[in-house]
Formats: C-alpha cells, structure tokens, sequence
C-alpha cells in the first residue's frame, strides 16, 4: 500500500517538474513583455532598470533555476502589471472561483442526478427521451453561448437576475462567501448554472446509464423476488450501486471545472482566478500565467492523486495491477 | 419520433432483399433509420455548402473596405443597406452585412476545425497504432503519455498552451492539435490491439509480409469505423474550442474573423438590446455543431455492432 502511495507520489512530482519546465521555457519565447510595460517614451535607462528589477537580463536558465527556488518557497515572482506576487494575487481570487465551482458541482449533483434516475428507469417515456435529447444539448452547446444567453434572457429581457460580478459577500462558520446573502445569491446563480450545464448533462449520462444496467442484475431481481418495494429497491439497491461510480466521476470533474470556470467568468465578469488568467494572458503578465498554470496543474495532479489512492484503497485490484506493469 | 421510424422502417425493410445489400449499402440504409440523424446531415451539407460558395451568395465582402460603409453600422435585421440590398440579418457595429460576415465566418471556423482534426487525427492514428503494434516498453512509454494529457480536459490544454504560445491561426491550430491527439490515439491502440492479435494478422505474419504493410493495409482498416466516430465528435468540439478561445480575445485574431470573434464583437452590443450581433452567429456556430454532433452520436450507433445487438432500438 505504501509503496504504492510513493510510487504514485513520485509519478506526481515528476509530472509537477515537467509542467513547470514547459510551462516556463514555453512562456519566456512568446512576447518582449518589457516593451509591453514601459512606455514608449521610457529612455534607455530607465528600460534597463526595469529589465534588471524584473532580472529579464539573466540567461533563461538561471531564470528557471530563480523561479524553481521561488516556487519552492511559494513565491511564484511579481505581477508585471500589478506589482504584486503573483501566487497572492492568485490566491486572493482563489475563492470567488472554488465557490463557483463547488456550487457547479452542487448543481450538477442535486439537478442531474434524479433527472438520469428518471431516465434510466423509465427510458421509453416522451419526458426520457426529452431529458436525453436536453443532455445532448447540454454537451453540444458551447458554454460562453449559453452564457450569452443567459444573460440576455435573464438580465436583459426579463431583467430578473444581475448579469456580472460577485454580490455582497458575508461571513458564516468562518467562510467568506456570496452563498450567505440573497444579493449574492442572485448574482451566483446565473454564472454556477452556465458552469454546471456541461456536468448536469454528464451526471444525467452516467446515474442513466448506471440505472439502466443495474435494473437488469441479480440482486435487484432477487430483491424483487423478496417482495420489497420497488422504491426501496431503486432507492436502497440500485443507488447504492450507481452511487460510487457517479460520486467518483463528478469529483474528478471538479478539476474541469475549476478550469472551465476561464469561460463562465470572463463571461459574467465574476473576479476569479479566470478572469485573472484571461486578462494576464492579454497583457503579456507572465508570472500572473505562469502561477496559474502552476496551480491549475497542481490541482489537477492532486485531484487525481487522490481518486488513485482511494480507488486503490476500495479496489485493491488497482495496486496489483500497478505492481505487475 | 419513435412512431414516425416505426411507420416508415417496415416497408422499406420489406423491400431491400438483404443478401444483396453491400456493407455500405447496409450502412447508409441504417444511417438513413434516423430522420433525426438524416436532416442533421442535411443541414451540414448545407453548412459546408454555405461556406464553401459564400462570395458568390452574399451581396457584400465583409472584409473588403471598399464595400462597406460605417454608416450602415448597428443596423436592425431586415434594414436596407446603403448600396441598396436588404440586410436581413442586420449590421455589426462596422456596418458588415451579418448575413455575408457568418459566411465567412463559417468558412473560418470550418477550416480551422477540419484542419486541426485531421492533422490530430494522422497524429494519433499513426501513434495508436505504433502503440498497439509494436508493444512493450514504447507501448508503455505513449500510453503514459496518453493517459496523463488526458487527465486534463483539452480546452485546459488549449488554453494552457495559447497563454504560451500567443495568438495566431497558426497557434490555435496547433493548440487544437495538441489538445486533440490523445483522444485519437487512444481509441486506434484500443481497436488496433484488438484487430493485431486476430488469426488474419498472424496469417499476414507467417506469409512473410512487411511490418509497414500489415499495419497500413490489413490493420488500419480495421480501426477505421471508431476513428471516424470520434473524428466527428472532435471536429465539432474543435470547432466550438476555437469558437470559445476566440470569444475570450485569446483566439482568433480580429484580421481572421471566425464565428467566435463575431459573437465576441457583438457582445458588447447586447447589453443595449442589439442583441443580432452576437445572436445570429451564435445560432450558425448551434446549428454547425449540434449537426455534427447528431451525426457522430448515430454514426457510433451504426457503426458499433456490440451495441446494435444490445440496447440498439
């Protein structure tokens, strides 16, 4: 077992090392991001200046070498354009995106779930094929259109709903967030459905899909044959069943959507870690994308590193199989 | 749906006398089984024959300056021109004819979708297979590789790779090439290890055939049928990958105006009501890939046997 937590860890690390060093040398080919924050007009001097302040004038390698010491120490260099460290600034609009994505996943769970449930146990009614020919839609529809039309529809048109930023935020159990005031409410539900869309269709996919193939195994006709009620069979049986390979599924999937959540919040200008990338990207503000990528890797790396270790808890086929190879 | 099918199989099952049917006979007659997928394909070939005949049907070259004039700017679908036409679907902010700039449009985003898909499709064919054939340790190596990008979703890796490279035709198409390989490869390794251990193979083998030739003429066929299935499903989703990066401003550059650039531009219009701008180009890019889409997703009904036998109804 803990052998095989190193070997996943190590796995992880490497995968860590070799992102920072594509991401890096990738990021200092693209642009000359000295002539994209000095002003025309700066003089030779003062351009210097700024080269050395920014240590733009080192050979690429020793500015590798800096940035893996920094990062090491969790410092990820300053914002070009902010003049702040870009790994604070990141962090500092960290929760604006996590609460969005976590009411995403909410969403997705409490939407998708049943809906596939209905599907999967009833597949011939006009309302199935209604909610599977909708979870097309769902995976076809590109997600900033849906979001256009969002707003254009809920703000515009009706003019229900606040169709950009982050409402008033307030404070319970120590968390800040906008889920604890109505005005932030208002302003959150737009952008987390327009997120959601994409794993509501996917949740609807797999629990009918589930549903579906476990109506047909043993134990639900034993459990027929046992006299129970057909409710406690699809709540009890077949839920139990289909639960843990959904579950499983959506968590990986909060990575997606932490990722995609670039769109949604360019969109409805929600102050994310997002938006922040998609702006820093525009303005040529390296340490800004390289601390993102960084940390989205990070995530993703951890993420995954997880699932493996319980799926090898729960399943332990997996670390054999590991072993073997 | 279900009861217009059921009318109209039977007598159609009654007359095609089933020996004589060729495989592709039989495959475009159970294409045809699906009003649903049969208008989709309808409406992509119309699509495609939009975009590809767009100077000769649109009244104005949206990105000849000659010939468009700002004063038509912002103009209401169904507004006249000042040359004199009819704009039906209204003017961008420019004063482009929307109907002639989605033309164009189309072409753009058809192009870059179907250049990246078929360049990412030759990539991972030629890995998957080189996976599958030759095995071991080089086996182990690509899957690895595979497995890991595959962790990440690809606009992740699209993006990831545009905020590094910048923007450009050039660069989107090699973002969406590299944020599309793996899917290839990994469904070509999955049917080409399939097909290399199947006595045909083996007879190729002992015949004293060439490693190349097995694999290009005896193999690769084979795993032709999955490859166009998730070729269709990942054109639509390099379309509308190129569509979304271009909306953040980080595609497309405005000189190359793909439908996600015109919905960009006209989303600073919506706000005050204007909102054909954004919408009408919106609704081609829809209807572009909910088509392709309807025609993967019937494709991998045909085309897939073990799932004709099971829940195919």
């Amino acid at each position: 077992m803990s052998v095989f937590i190193i070997r996943r860890l190590i796995q992880a690390s490497l995968v860590v090392f070799l992102m920072s060093l594509i991401v890096f040398f990738g990021v200092n080919v693209v642009g000359d991001p000295v002539y994209m924050l000095i002003s025309p007009d700066a003089d030779q001097a003062e351009i210097q200046a700024t080269i050395a302040r920014l240590g733009l004038d080192r050979p690429i390698h020793e500015q590798y070498l800096l940035f893996l010491d920094g990062a090491w120490r969790g410092d990820l260099g300053n914002s070009f354009v902010f003049g702040e460290p870009a790994l604070r600034l990141i962090l500092h609009h960290m929760p604006a995106t996590l609460e969005l994505a976590f009411t995403a996943l909410a969403m997705a769970i409490v939407i998708g779930i049943p809906l596939g449930l209905y599907a999967g146990l009833y597949p011939d009614q006009a309302v199935s094929k209604g909610i599977m020919a909708g979870s097309i839609l769902g995976f076809s529809l590109p997600t900033f259109w849906v979001g256009l039309m969002f707003i254009m529809l809920f703000a515009v048109v009706l003019g229900w709903l606040p169709s950009t930023g982050r409402g008033d935020t307030a404070t319970f159990l120590g968390i800040e967030s906008s889920l604890f005031t109505l005005d932030g409410l208002s302003h959150i539900l737009l952008p987390a459905l327009n997120l959601a869309l994409l794993k509501i269709s996917l949740a609807i996919r797999l629990t009918r899909a589930g549903v579906r193939e476990a109506m047909g195994q043993d134990y639900v006709k034993f459990a027929r044959a046992k006299g129970i009620s057909t409710k406690r069979i699809i709540l009890v049986h077949v839920m139990k069943n289909i639960m843990i390979p959904v579950v499983t599924v959506m968590g990986l999937e909060f990575g997606a959507l932490v990722a995609f959540s670039v769109v949604t919040e360019s969109i409805f200008a929600w102050p994310g870690m997002g938006k922040l990338l998609i702006d820093a990207i525009l303005q040529l503000d390296r340490p800004i994308v390289v601390a993102y990528l960084m940390i989205i890797v990070l995530f993703f790396v951890v993420i995954n590193l997880l699932v493996d270790i319980v799926y090898s808890i729960l399943d332990p086929r997996v670390r054999l199989q590991d072993q073997g190879a | 749906m279900s009861d217009a099918t059921a009318e109209a199989a039977p007598p159609e099952a009654t007359i095609q006398p089933v020996d004589a049917e060729t495989p592709f006979q039989r495959f475009v007659s159970e294409f045809l089984d699906s009003k649903v997928a049969t208008a989709a394909f309808l409406f992509l070939l119309a699509i495609i024959a939009l975009a590809i005949f767009a100077p000769w049907i649109t009244p104005q070259n949206p990105y000849d300056l000659a010939q468009v004039d700002v004063l038509d700017g912002r103009l209401a679908p169904g507004s006249e021109a000042f040359a004199g036409y009819t704009m039906w679907l209204g003017s961008d902010g420019a004063g482009r004819d929307l109907y002639s700039a989605i033309l164009y449009g189309l072409r753009i985003s058809l192009s870059v979708g179907v250049t990246s898909g078929l360049i990412a499709l030759v990539i991972g064919m030629a890995v998957g297979l080189l996976a599958a054939y030759t095995g071991g340790r080089t086996e182990n190596v690509i899957m690895r590789i595979v497995d890991l990008q595959l962790s990440f979703p690809a606009a992740l890796v699209a993006l990831m790779l545009i905020a590094i490279l910048g923007k450009g035709v050039d660069k989107i198409i090699l973002a969406l090439v590299v944020a599309q390989w793996a899917y290839y490869a990994r469904t070509v390794r999955a049917s080409a290890l399939v097909e290399r251990h199947k006595e045909y193979v083996e007879a190729a083998a002992c015949l004293g055939i060439s490693h190349a030739r097995i694999v290009f003429r005896h193999i690769m066929p084979n795993c032709l049928a999955p490859l166009i299935v998730v070729g269709t499903v990942q054109t639509a989703s390099a379309i509308s990958l190129e569509a979304t990066l271009s909306f953040l401003g980080v595609g497309m550059p405005q000189t190359s105006p793909s439908l996600g650039v015109l919905i960009a531009n006209g989303f600073e219009y919506m706000l005050s009501g204007r909102y054909w701008i954004s919408v009408f180009p919106g609704v081609a890019l829809l209807v572009t890939v909910v088509s392709i889409n309807l025609v993967g997703d019937h494709l991998r009904d045909v085309l897939n046997p073990r799932l004709n036998t099971g829940g195919g109804k």
